[in-house]
């Protein structure tokens, strides 16, 4: 039996388990980012170290109120303060301008409710870290992870005409293989960014706290690990735009294609391990 | 009319993003008011509180932390004066008049004075304190061990939570503060109602004359005002029945993240 042309061209991208675990940090990503923001919501102000001490806030999204009675948005990093009004420190509710850190679009409830918020973030957080340990798990077990993800030697050696390709945005599509700064950014993500979001949210656990001193000592306490916390979140976010950008430039219909069914069309290169 | 500005246009996508969002958000907001979502996010409290408590050293201490690290200002959060009549004349007089009450399922019910309370075993350390809301302050905090309080008082085999009645309402609901926890935590050797605060008296915007500290949760645990300890089977028949004033306003009982 021989395999017909079209066949051919037809590659096992990914395997079932990836991508159950892709649509499922994807779910977790979606409440967990806007039930954080409406958790930190009801302290919108970030600083470093144990203590949150007023004057020495690292970022804080205030509300002031104007001599004629008008409520406007702050945003102060290091003392440098800029008028955010209608995005960050106020914005409209029901109509009404009120005084909240993240305007009510980015935030689950998109009403102040932190104990709602709480429950949201609270038990997706736990979906978050049982499929990253069964993903993990997984990539090791199987080898996803040393095959496929982390680069190699020859990856980085092609590291400069990748990046010299990609910022003239010819992208290398229908590859079969993650060329070496998808690997990189696959990678930072799964065994940096992930791990790290999850280690400074349970540093402000007081709980863990108790048991793990270590945790919060890591980041420096317990307010540093909130502000790490927070800061990570915009850097998922930052890859996630990033990966739907790529997603999309690159052939977004074969891209859908094999994420969902596993299965995308290649270009030929003659020998299928390249 | 003048041509719009960068941040009219600015305000117009924003608009026009918030617009196109709203649907999907409508629709988490009212998942969030459906009872069965509430059900099932509330087994993520039950599973951190297993997991919490399998994986850790049952009698680890929460972090104390020298002298100098103390916040040079404490919030007072929730309640910072209950503010009745009877409170004011209590405060008044030094709190000379308050009594403790120790009651339900105990061998010896009590009404304890300030003064015999300072003659149980006592505690002094320099905690974090971790607010619901995000923020973290740090005290020195003095009290007697609720511990040695319950084994004075001879706890009751069927016993099972130890509840703090508080002399606040909050928010003018009318509905007295009170919190609960359980024996393990109860007899924590941090868990204390504290009467001293940075080496004074409990201020009245801590608690005044008498708050609860539970080092390893959070703040909404660490009631104020404190006027009973009540040992019960079950908490199910007070108030809201889900164990705290906060409790029963949808936070968790378990408060240790």
């Amino acid at each position: 039996m021989t395999d017909g042309p079209a066949s051919r061209t037809w590659l096992y991208r990914h395997t079932a388990a990836t991508r159950l675990s892709h649509w499922i940090t994807v779910l977790c990503l979606l409440v967990l980012a806007p039930s954080g923001l409406q958790i930190f919501n009801a302290h919108p102000t970030l600083y470093w170290g144990e203590r949150s001490d007023a004057e020495h806030a690292v970022l804080a999204l205030r509300a002031v109120t104007t001599n004629d009675d008008e409520i406007r948005g702050v945003t102060e990093v290091w003392g440098h303060r800029v008028d955010t009004t209608g995005l960050l420190g106020a914005s409209t509710e029901d109509g009404e301008r009120v005084a909240r850190g993240f305007p009510a679009w980015a935030t689950l409830p998109g009403s102040q409710w932190l104990a709602m918020g709480r429950r949201w973030h609270l038990f997706f957080a736990w979906v978050f870290v049982l499929n990253a340990l069964a993903f993990g798990l997984y990539a090791i077990l199987s080898r996803h992870l040393t095959r496929d993800l982390l680069p190699g030697g020859r990856d980085l050696a092609g590291l400069g005409a990748s990046l010299r390709d990609h910022l003239r945005l010819r992208f290398p599509s229908g590859e079969p293989r993650y060329n070496v700064l998808q690997k990189m950014a696959y990678v930072s993500v799964v065994v940096v960014l992930g791990p790290l979001v999850v280690l400074t949210g349970l540093a402000m656990s007081p709980w863990a706290d108790a048991a793990l001193p270590l945790l919060p000592a890591l980041f420096g306490g317990r307010q540093s690990a909130r502000t790490v916390h927070f800061a990570l979140t915009f850097a998922l976010i930052g890859f996630t735009i990033m990966h739907v950008f790529m997603v999309t430039v690159t052939g977004i219909a074969n891209n859908l294609h094999s994420i969902i069914t596993g299965w995308a069309r290649v270009h030929h290169h003659g020998s299928r391990d390249g | 009319m003048a041509e719009p500005g960068p941040l009219d246009r600015r305000r117009f996508v924003l608009r026009g993003l918030a617009l196109a969002a709203s649907p999907l958000l409508a629709g988490c907001d009212r998942l969030s008011e459906a009872r069965w979502i509430a059900r099932l996010l509330q087994a993520g409290e039950g599973l951190t509180h297993r997991v919490q408590r399998t994986l850790t050293r049952r009698r680890a201490l929460a972090r104390e932390f020298p002298e100098s690290a103390r916040s040079a200002v404490f919030p007072g959060n929730g309640t910072t004066d209950p503010g009745t009549e009877a409170y004011q004349a209590l405060a008044a007089a030094g709190f000379a008049d308050w009594r403790l009450e120790v009651r339900g399922l105990v061998e010896r019910p009590a009404r304890l004075s300030l003064v015999e309370l300072r003659r149980l075993p006592a505690r002094t350390q320099v905690t974090r304190h971790d607010c619901v809301e995000g923020w973290s302050a740090i005290a020195k905090w003095t009290g007697v061990r609720l511990g040695a309080l319950l084994d004075a008082a001879g706890v009751r085999p069927e016993a099972r939570y130890v509840v703090i009645r508080c002399a606040d309402t909050m928010d003018g609901s009318g509905e007295p503060y009170y919190e609960s926890l359980d024996l393990e935590d109860a007899y924590h050797e941090q868990t204390i109602l504290a009467y001293e605060m940075n080496d004074r008296a409990l201020p009245v915007a801590q608690g005044a004359p008498l708050r609860l500290r539970v080092e390893r949760q959070l703040g909404y645990k660490m009631a104020k005002y404190v006027t009973a300890v009540e040992l019960v089977a079950g908490f199910g028949h007070i108030a809201r029945g889900r164990g705290g004033y906060w409790e029963d306003r949808g936070y968790e009982w378990y408060a240790g993240i």
